[in-house]
């Protein structure tokens, strides 16, 4: 029965050996035990012994060859015997002479040539980035993360949400637009003492507890006589004239969640300060109810926005039309005031208005600020 | 509340003898001399010489007696005066204390603490100047563990103590008098949880133990120049907590490791590997080193301020692995 010769692992670490010389030729008789070969291993030559006698049928692995260990090198059988089937399971492939494999470089076609740091292969796929239109500035130039910056700042813009405009919305969109563009608008600020305003405010909380004065309508009421005072303000531009308005209509800005309405108290210039504290309640809480009809928000004759508390030192208001003018209210400051060579406290409070100069003049805005100012830093006799 | 990284171990120390009437600290000069560093300030006189024991100058000898302890069901503090002479201890650290409860079959256990500072002070000569961190994480079976913090330091300590296998705790004499903000009390930070010490975009600043506090400074020096640079300290060197440098590393893409050690086979270099296998698709180029030079500490002061790593060194890396140079 034939046997197969195999270049063996003669230690550990043998993964492949050399046949050096074969010591017997093909044809030749063999004896078990006999030298068949020299193997070179990793660490020395060594000789390779037949564990079969008969005659050595055919040697497949030429000298100076090297073929990993458990490759088929020869066939040891009877001179007449069969040995086909053991040679068709033999891998001439296996054997391989020791040449130096391909740099990757040497295979790699010029397209693929192109490198890039892991991170930019990574960004350019999760960018639908073609990297063949990017120029490397990296060493021998690779791409880098920074060459990548024009391809991916277009893709990463921060994402938009499109929400509808509300009726609301539309309609301070037109107010706005309808008022800033075509009215030319110029802005007048004045700071006032507010101390003897809260004072009333206070005692108002003391005596009516449910019903107190709010500065809001300190502002009304000082409003509605500044403006007895200088009529003008009270006026709308009416394209060929100017429309002087008899009864003082005051807007009050109010915020909603979505946006703002304006409710009109109307005829100030003949109320108490009770009387607008009053009315002034009832209809700012039918405007956050939503309660109003058209034209309780529609045809004031000068508007009053204050956003002193959200802690705003001042602000500018757009002008609604038909009103000429527009109060921007800022929140009452502690602040160190000088008066007669001496710091004090001071409770300031800077007031901002807007003059359609269609109708009003500075030295105008400026005289009606002097009179509110006056108004409200003598609260007491509002 | 303020303490120095010297007074955060002396509190944590003590507290923990306090817990625990297993812990012990046996070491050269812990008792009577209150410690070469004086960390044990005070020990002898609140807990006695039963339970801080002076020794020979014998590292061979009291680290094993340390190891028979901790094998006998007590909790062994160890205290090398420094870490260039734990390596007469070396047969006892690596092959038994590290190797007794998978040999045992985890009948055995050894719950010791091996502490003192590895690194270099100032002009101590070559052999008293090393950073041999990268011996310890070496062996299966320790944990090493760097604080650069007196806060971490304390924390650390504690868990390391209460840990139920031998911890490596190397501090460092230059970080003895350095102040910090420390926890008030008994807190513990886990072992194998890294920190970020400072966020940042663009670059991964990857430092431990002393070498944290230039990564730090390179950090500021950088910020002057509009790179964010991200410092992270893996405060646990065994087990490393990868996924916090790996996450630091994926985000910037770009890295540089510190480490105040030699560069052949050092602990940056396990870092690095292990970053690689993580985040290799994230890195935007190849991560950059910052060691101690590979030779003999010098003693002449200039020599030695050469070969230990610097801010400038680190920022001259950042600016290399940000293709800036």
């Amino acid at each position: 029965m034939a046997s197969r010769v195999i270049m063996p692992k003669l230690t550990d670490s043998m993964e492949e050996g050399v046949v050096v010389k074969w010591r017997k030729a093909e044809g030749e008789r063999v004896e078990s035990g006999d030298v068949l070969a020299e193997i070179e291993t990793d660490k020395a030559v060594m000789d390779l012994e037949a564990f079969a006698s008969g005659t050595l049928r055919k040697i497949l692995v030429p000298e100076g060859t090297t073929v990993p260990s458990g490759t088929l090198i020869g066939v040891i059988g009877e001179s007449d015997e069969d040995i086909r089937g053991i040679l068709a399971g033999a891998q001439p492939s296996a054997a391989r002479p020791i040449t130096p494999r391909p740099s990757p470089a040497a295979v790699a076609s010029p397209e693929e040539d192109k490198r890039a740091s892991p991170r930019v292969r990574t960004l350019a796929r999760e960018h639908g980035i073609d990297l063949k239109a990017v120029k490397g500035s990296g060493p021998g130039g690779r791409i880098i993360e920074r060459d990548l910056e024009p391809f991916l700042t277009k893709k990463e813009q921060p994402t938009v949400r499109e929400v509808p405009l509300s009726q609301m919305r539309k309609a301070i969109v037109r107010m706005t637009t309808q008022s800033k563009a075509p009215v030319p608008h110029f802005y007048v600020t004045i700071e006032v003492e507010m101390a003897e305003g809260l004072r009333v405010i206070e005692e108002s909380k003391k005596a009516l507890p449910s019903s107190p004065i709010s500065i809001n309508h300190l502002l009304i009421a000082a409003a509605a006589r500044a403006l007895r005072q200088h009529q003008g303000l009270n006026a709308s531009f009416a394209g060929e004239t100017i429309r002087l308005f008899s009864s003082i209509d005051i807007g009050i800005a109010v915020a909603l969640e979505d946006g703002l309405i304006v409710p009109v108290l109307r005829d100030c210039g003949s109320k108490t300060l009770a009387q607008i504290a009053e009315a002034e309640r009832a209809l700012v809480a039918r405007a956050r109810g939503r309660d109003l009809s058209p034209e309780e928000y529609t045809g004031a004759t000068f508007l009053i926005s204050n956003l002193g508390k959200f802690d705003v030192e001042s602000f500018i208001a757009v002008i609604l039309p038909p009103a000429a003018a527009a109060l921007a209210v800022g929140s009452v400051r502690e602040v160190p005031v000088v008066r007669d060579g001496r710091v004090e406290v001071g409770h300031r409070m800077m007031l901002t208005l807007s003059c359609d100069h269609r109708v009003i003049d500075g030295a105008v805005a400026a005289q009606f600020l002097q009179t509110f100012k006056q108004a409200l830093e003598r609260a007491r006799d509002l | 509340m303020k303490a120095t990284y010297r007074e955060a171990l002396n509190q944590a120390l003590r507290e923990e003898m306090r817990r625990d009437d297993r812990v012990f600290l046996i070491g050269e000069d812990v008792a009577y001399y209150q410690g070469a560093f004086k960390v044990s300030k005070g020990f002898l006189e609140e807990f006695g010489s039963r339970r801080v024991v002076d020794t020979p100058i014998t590292e061979l000898g009291f680290t094993g007696l340390a190891i028979g302890a901790a094998m006998a069901g007590l909790r062994p503090v160890v205290e090398v005066m420094t870490f260039n002479f734990a390596i007469l201890a070396m047969d006892q650290i690596v092959n038994n204390a590290a190797k007794i409860r998978y040999m045992s079959g985890g009948q055995l256990s050894v719950p010791i603490v091996i502490r003192g500072p590895g690194s270099a002070a100032h002009q101590l000569a070559a052999q008293h100047s090393q950073s041999l961190e990268a011996w310890f994480c070496h062996v299966p079976g320790l944990k090493v563990v760097a604080p650069a913090t007196p806060h971490d330091a304390k924390g650390l300590i504690k868990s390391a103590i209460r840990d139920e296998n031998p911890v490596i705790f190397i501090e460092a004499q230059l970080l003895y008098p350095m102040q910090g903000e420390i926890g008030d009390g008994d807190y513990t930070i886990p072992l194998g949880v890294a920190e970020v010490k400072r966020p940042g975009t663009d670059v991964t600043l990857i430092a431990y133990s002393k070498m944290l506090l230039v990564a730090l400074e390179a950090a500021e020096k950088l910020a002057q120049e509009g790179i964010q640079a991200e410092v992270v300290d893996p405060r646990t060197l065994r087990p490393l907590d990868l996924t916090t440098l790996a996450a630091s590393a994926k985000k910037t893409g770009k890295v540089v490791v510190v480490e105040e050690g030699w560069p052949f086979a050092g602990l940056g270099a396990q870092i690095a590997e292990s970053l690689y296998r993580q985040v290799f698709d994230y890195l935007d180029g190849p991560i950059v080193r910052v060691t101690g030079r590979d030779a003999p500490m010098p003693y002449a002061r200039d020599l030695e301020d050469a070969a230990i790593p610097d801010a400038d060194q680190v920022v001259a890396a950042a600016h290399q692995v940000l293709y800036r140079t």
